[in-house]
């Protein structure tokens, strides 16, 4: 996994709130046995019509969305399907934030984990974020902040140990291998 | 003297292996892993990378259900599945149990099915139990008093790895339910009322303890209804204490204890109720008297309203209102009468055999309405086999429903088994998000008795007109 310690990026705003698993990736792609590619299947069902073309009124497919890592989205994103796609898919095509004022546990989980930055801010920053599409804020992982183009930095909660992992390109996998002898000594305990 | 402790505090803390700090979560020992074809592939895959083995194939069993065809002539006619991508992914399920030496129920094994349909029938699924799953309705299991969770398919390798996981600890939420529930009225009717009234994510960061004389007077397949939906309100557990009724579900089954480590199980399983004067972190009081059936308008399931209600108005809400457009209904009308395209009676919320009974009971002697394609799909193989020995299989061909293999089929259309786009299903599953069970496709979450009710009159329909008719 790669480092992250500052996204700086113009924002993509889905202001849709309760926006579930099964619209970032339709369970029809689930069928796939790898993690690669799913990006172009990121939002299929807003994103693309009948025939697959993709609709111009849909926010991603519009210039402006274009290169933006910064993904801002209505109240509580994530909810429903464990299914790690979703993130997967975010990363594919190339958002590394995404900003709601809640973000459902599996989805923040799973996001954690894959190097997809959750931020969750508060109800002003949230408006002011979703009313101004567009915007170029600073993500800062080390500082625990993001920052708005009218210079307020507002702070945003991360569990430390998922902070530490991400700012030094770490997963998780070593550091429960590391615990061998206490899971062992557990087991033993439990037999 | 300890202080008095939650049911989940007590789980909780008898699987640490590693208490959290404020640096470092929690290593949580799991002691059942169950997974299936859909999230373990890329899960194995990290093993492969990494050299790895599965670290306790004994606490480990696969099944395949997503992407499973439900025709009999494919599941054992020999019929190729039609989609490419999911019989491939069906081929890496038996390839990756095979080369690390996972237990698989295989697609024609008579004990297949939805994997939380077959955790509990196989007696495997047991109280006070850390139970995971790569699916977010693992919080089924924790009808039986088990701290019970879905997990991403990272964590899959986690499990498979290591048996453990690296996890915070969750706040806890009771919702207390006082009463009985009326004749007619469910449990799926009971849940969606209380996801209706928390809101889909009244649960974020919470396991919900349900509580009370309502889910007292509960059967075990009820209760799995309940804490099966503990997702859809954000929660990830739900789970209720186990009690005598839990004791003789359990008995007997192929995998629960049996002689005297039943009895050593049992006395394990007694203290694990919540001790009186614990403290929950959050409580909600629901009387289940009040309630009548529930079914859902809207492009989720807090989106929901007794069956008697009109479609409710929220002007000037552009999400709301964009929700109702998908749906094709308008604020202000009756949901009732509102007409039918499909019903869906199945899935890992109502696919277990008393659903199918209480559909059966509405559907005996009645003729599904002209027009309507009603899909009845058992939860697992073994649910399809005590449906036709008891000959409710005969009831439902006789109404005119097509009766198939078990698996998740249209509760979310991996498999091919899907609602025609712009067209209504009334479907027991429990997701009613646009394009779930098939792209356009127009969910109506209900019971299976509202479902087969809806069924026979082609228009959502309150099954205690049809009950009492």
């Amino acid at each position: 996994m790669t480092p992250i310690r500052k996204i700086h990026s113009r924002t993509v705003v889905l202001p849709s709130s309760n926006i579930d698993t099964d619209q970032i990736i339709p369970g029809r792609f689930l069928t796939t046995t790898t993690k690669q590619g799913l990006g172009k299947q990121l939002f299929a069902d807003w994103r693309y019509d009948a025939e697959g073309r993709p609709k111009p009124d849909f926010v991603l497919n519009q210039p402006a969305a274009q290169g933006c890592e910064i993904l801002v989205a209505g109240r509580n994103i994530g909810c429903g399907s464990s299914r790690e796609h979703a993130p997967w898919a975010l990363l594919d095509y190339g958002i590394r934030a995404v900003v709601s004022t809640e973000i459902a546990d599996i989805f923040r989980n799973n996001s954690l984990k894959n190097g997809l930055l959750p931020v969750i801010v508060d109800e002003t920053t949230h408006q002011w974020l979703i009313a101004n599409p567009g915007a170029e804020v600073t993500v800062d992982l080390e500082a625990c902040t993001i920052t708005l183009p009218t210079g307020a930095a507002v702070n945003f909660p991360i569990d430390a140990f998922s902070r530490y992992c991400l700012m030094n390109g770490v997963d998780e996998l070593g550091f429960l291998q590391s615990q061998e002898a206490a899971i062992a000594a557990y087991e033993r305990s439990h037999a | 003297m300890t202080s008095p402790k939650t049911m989940f505090e007590k789980i909780w803390d008898r699987h640490v292996v590693v208490p959290e700090t404020a640096d470092t979560p929690a290593v949580l020992f799991i002691d059942l892993h169950l997974t299936h074809e859909v999230t373990s592939p890329q899960s194995f895959q990290l093993l492969r990378e990494r050299g790895l083995k599965v670290r306790r194939p004994d606490l480990t069993l696969a099944t395949m259900d997503h992407s499973t065809p439900t025709r009999t002539s494919q599941v054992f006619g020999g019929e190729p599945i039609a989609i490419e991508s999911a019989a491939n992914q069906v081929r890496q399920l038996e390839k990756n149990c095979a080369e690390f030496g996972v237990e698989l129920f295989g697609l024609q094994d008579p004990r297949r099915g939805i994997v939380h349909i077959i955790g509990p029938e196989l007696g495997l699924t047991q109280p006070g139990k850390t139970i995971v799953c790569g699916d977010s309705h693992t919080s089924t299991h924790g009808a039986f008093g088990a701290l019970a969770f879905g997990i991403g398919s990272t964590e899959v390798g986690h499990v498979l790895a290591t048996q453990c996981l690296l996890q915070r600890r969750p706040k806890t939420l009771a919702i207390e339910i006082a009463n009985r529930l009326a004749p007619g009225v469910t449990a799926k009717d009971l849940i969606l009322a209380i996801i209706g009234q928390i809101g889909v994510a009244g649960g974020t960061g919470h396991v919900i303890e349900y509580r009370g004389a309502a889910i007292r007077a509960m059967d075990m397949e009820a209760r799995m209804t309940i804490c099966n939906m503990s997702i859809e309100a954000g929660a990830r557990a739900g789970m209720i204490a186990p009690d005598d009724t839990t004791f003789e579900y359990l008995s007997g089954r192929p995998r629960a204890p049996q002689g005297a480590a039943w009895n050593e199980a049992l006395a394990a399983w007694r203290a694990l109720p919540t001790d009186a004067g614990a403290r929950f972190d959050a409580s909600v009081d629901i009387d289940a008297a009040t309630l009548e059936p529930m079914i859902t308008y809207g492009t989720n399931p807090g989106m929901v309203v007794p069956i008697s209600a009109t479609i409710p108005a929220r002007a000037g809400d552009p999400v709301f209102n964009k929700a109702l457009a998908y749906m094709g209904l308008t604020a202000g009308e009756p949901i009732k009468d509102q007409p039918v395209n499909v019903v869906f009676l199945g899935s890992c919320t109502n696919g277990r055999i008393s659903d199918l009974r209480a559909a059966a009971d509405i559907l005996r002697g009645h003729k599904v309405a002209k027009g309507v394609h009603l899909l009845i799909v058992p939860g697992s193989q073994q649910v399809r086999r005590e449906a036709e020995k008891e000959g409710l299989d005969r009831i439902f061909i006789e109404a005119g429903a097509d009766w198939r293999e078990s698996g998740c089929s249209m509760c979310l259309g991996m498999n091919g088994d899907t609602v025609p786009k712009g067209e209504y299903a009334v479907s027991t599953s429990n997701r009613n998000f646009e394009g779930r069970q098939g792209v356009g496709a127009r969910t109506l979450l209900a019971s299976p008795l509202t479902a087969a009710a809806s069924a026979i009159r082609g228009r959502v329909t309150d099954p205690r007109d049809v009950l009492n008719g």
